[in-house]
């Protein structure tokens, strides 16, 4: 059956089936990545543009990892270091990619819609790594992979928080879509300069109260706090957000037994969530950097391999 | 009755066939249609076209000079032209910046060479601080020797208090109006959407309808304390026509425009990024577009206009939120309030007040009220021709506009100004 979609922008489209498939192959790259020789010849002969017009270390290596274990060429493009989008349009700049026939492309841009912007202009695969506030689908299907593991595949019934800065989070944005469609009941909490307007258009419950919020949930999703927030005047002082919306050890009696903590890092330890907690064994933090490769390998392969009739397997 | 230059029969005025006489660029006489020949007089047929008066827009950018490749003064009074004007109000945000007469002047001298034989009348609008810059006031009394009818920051509003209020008194010496563009300069930043459930969705910073009507209240009691006219450009938002509607309760001397888009579109136009639909102050919700409706209707709000704002298509080609703000608007606003006519919403007669005698009576401009001796400032509106909007079918140089692919009920078919046919 092929991959009905040439891109991945969002997680809106997908159905619940859609990212069970993502699951399920996501499965078996996590096997190759525990092997000694960690590389499958899958993509050998597919090439992947990163373009990461905004600075992200951790995405952009792990979609790197993701593409050379399957075999695939991966490219790097910075914005800063390439005279390439030197004053040029994105719409340009894109052109110029795929006039040299590559198989995917990975964007990370600041701006919101960016992504969608080059889909829409392109003949080949456009995978977003994440565009402005709005979307970061792999993000979001390697969180729900990672919850998958540790609740044995249940996600009905399960309820989960995210902590923090919402307005600006396109990790929430998708998490909020992409949860919610598998059956867990997501609640937001943060203070009220930081949550966007109009949640009552959006699945979820919201609070401002930490300790409220926190009451018998199954996860909690820490967000990244840009500490700049403090000068774009939505924040008083960086002391007072750790000890009204941070989490800490007296936030763990109120959860549900065993629950998890979540951040998509890199975390400001003692900020978003105590040191304490970020180590503690139901941390799920580092488990969410190693599903990310599975899961972005198994993005890869899908989006790539959507157009070889009978093209090559994952091989066990 | 003396004789006529030329006459329009059987055109469509308040439902019935009239004639219309004209002589040395004047309305001679507007009559029921009697069949009656009117001697040697040259006769445009005008059978089932609806005659109005040339329209007026007080807001238009027409970017001569410094943005030609966006708009040219020629190109935007064509457009103006075809789409039913007469009559245009150009803004200052030119570059240069129109902060003093030289400017003034070329404008004027370029809608003369544009139309030899007479077109569009353009009535430019001085910039109201030296630059747009908002720090000194502009030179009002050489901008209004030079030509100008209104003085405005629009596009860069002015939020010093202080300095507006002496715009506004400084301007009312030379029977210049104060026209404000109302937005917190701060709460506004990063506009193109309204905040609400699309901004919301799509991760953009959305402009809230309160930093329009916060300004407003600003202008309101202004205007209302210094006893001197203000007029506030473009509202878009209930909270803005409550204010409005309660200063003229009180007599305060305010008047207000609103822009065909503001009637037809909501947020959702700017779904899936469309850039075309990214206007400031941005397309709102369905309960807004019903409360600018009624507000036009009822008169709260006095006047429609364009706020014309044309782009090159590479410029709106790129994402969102590097998008400029505007919709190319002179050719299709006409279409569009027609619309809202054929739909019950608006009169005809509101159109008519709306498009025309309103901005007239606030700008000091001539009108056509079709009294003898009026000038001869006229639009026969065909409204069985229906067209696509289309880069083919617009003649301004701007196609940026959310309304690309739809049928317009009908068309401009002859505009006259001063007597002079110029479509
Ligand atoms: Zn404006």
């Amino acid at each position: 059956m092929h991959w009905p979609y040439k891109d991945l922008l969002d997680v809106d489209v997908l159905s619940v089936e859609d990212a069970q498939r993502i699951f399920e192959t996501a499965d078996s790259f996590m096997e190759v990545n525990t092997r000694s020789v960690k590389k499958v010849p899958t993509l050998k002969g597919k090439s992947v543009v990163l373009f990461f017009a905004e600075a992200s270390t951790r995405t952009k290596t792990s979609f790197d990892m993701a593409a050379k274990r399957l075999s695939a060429d991966s490219f790097s493009l910075a914005k800063s270091s390439s005279s390439l989008t030197k004053g040029e349009s994105l719409k340009d700049t894109g052109l110029t990619l795929q006039a040299m026939n590559p198989d995917a492309i990975v964007i990370r841009d600041s701006r919101s819609g960016a992504a969608r912007f080059l889909a829409e202009r392109l003949d080949c695969a456009v995978v977003n790594a994440g565009d402005g506030w709005h979307a970061h689908p792999t993000q979001a299907l390697l969180d729900a992979y990672t919850l998958r593991k540790v609740w044995d595949g249940r996600f009905e019934g399960r309820t989960l928080l995210i902590l923090g800065d919402i307005t600006h989070s396109r990790v929430a944005r998708s998490n909020v879509h992409l949860l919610t469609k598998l059956g867990v009941r997501v609640r937001l909490c943060g203070p009220r300069t930081l949550l966007p307007p109009r949640l009552d258009t959006w699945p979820v419950e919201v609070f401002h109260d930490l300790d409220e919020a926190v009451r018998g949930v199954d996860a909690v999703m820490c967000l990244r706090l840009q500490l700049e927030r403090q000068q774009d005047g939505l924040l008083p002082d960086l002391r007072e957000y750790s000890r009204t919306f941070g989490l800490g050890r007296r936030h763990l009696e109120l959860m549900n037994p065993g629950a998890r903590i979540m951040h998509p890092g890199p975390v400001n330890r003692g900020m978003e969530v105590s040191s304490e907690l970020a180590d503690m064994p139901e941390s799920l933090i580092l488990d969410q950097v190693t599903s990310g490769v599975a899961v972005r390998m198994a993005v890869l392969f899908l989006l790539i391999t959507r157009k070889d009739q009978g093209g090559e397997r994952v091989q066990s | 009755m003396s004789s006529p230059d030329f006459v329009i029969k059987n055109a469509l005025w308040r439902g019935e066939a009239h004639d219309l006489c004209v002589a040395d660029g004047k309305v001679l006489e507007l009559r029921p249609a009697s069949g009656e020949g009117y001697g040697d007089a040259p006769v445009v047929d005008a059978s089932g076209l609806v005659l109005l008066p040339a329209l007026i827009d007080v807001h238009t950018h027409l970017r001569e000079p410094g943005f030609e490749w966006k708009e040219d003064i020629a190109t935007g009074l064509s457009a103006a032209a075809h789409g039913g004007f007469g009559s245009v109000m150009c803004m200052a945000n030119t570059d240069p910046v129109n902060d003093n007469a030289a400017v003034t002047e070329r404008m004027l001298d370029r809608a003369r060479e544009a139309f030899p034989g007479g077109g569009p009348r353009l009535f430019p609008v001085g910039a109201l601080s030296v630059g747009l810059a908002g720090h000194e006031l502009a030179p009002m009394g050489e901008l209004a020797a030079a030509g100008c009818r209104a003085v405005s920051n629009d596009g860069m509003p002015v939020a010093n208090s202080e300095l507006f209020r002496h715009a506004v008194e400084y301007a009312a010496d030379f029977g210049l109006t104060v026209i404000d563009h109302c937005e917190d300069p701060h709460m506004a930043l990063g506009v193109g959407v309204n905040e609400g459930a699309i901004s919301s969705r799509l991760g953009l910073k959305g402009q809230p309808t309160v930093a329009e009507s916060l300004q407003v209240a600003r202008d309101v009691l202004l205007a209302e304390y210094l006893g001197l006219p203000i007029h506030i450009a473009h509202v878009s938002c209930r909270e803005s026509v409550e204010l409005i509607a309660r200063a003229k309760e009180r007599g305060v001397r305010v008047t207000a425009e609103t822009c065909p888009h503001y009637l037809l579109l909501t947020e959702d136009a700017v779904e899936g990024y469309d850039t075309a639909a990214k206007v400031n102050p941005p397309l709102r919700t369905m309960d807004h577009v019903q409360v600018m409706r009624e507000a036009l209707r009822t008169g709260v709000i006095d006047m429609l206009a364009t706020d014309h704002a044309p782009h090159a298509a590479h410029e709106k080609e790129v994402p969102f939120t590097q998008a400029p703000n505007g919709i190319s608007g002179l050719d299709t606003a006409l279409c569009v309030t027609m619309g809202l006519v054929d739909e019950g919403v608006l009169s005809l007669d509101d159109l008519v007040r709306a498009w025309a005698t309103a901005p007239a009576k606030a700008f000091g401009l001539p009108v056509c009220a079709f009294a003898p001796g009026d000038p001869a400032d006229f639009t026969l509106y065909d409204p069985s021709a229906s067209w696509v909007v289309s880069p083919q079918t617009m003649h301004s140089k701007g196609r940026n506009t959310p309304l690309l692919g739809r049928t317009m009920p009908g068309r401009t078919a002859f505009l006259y100004v001063n007597g002079k046919r110029v479509v």
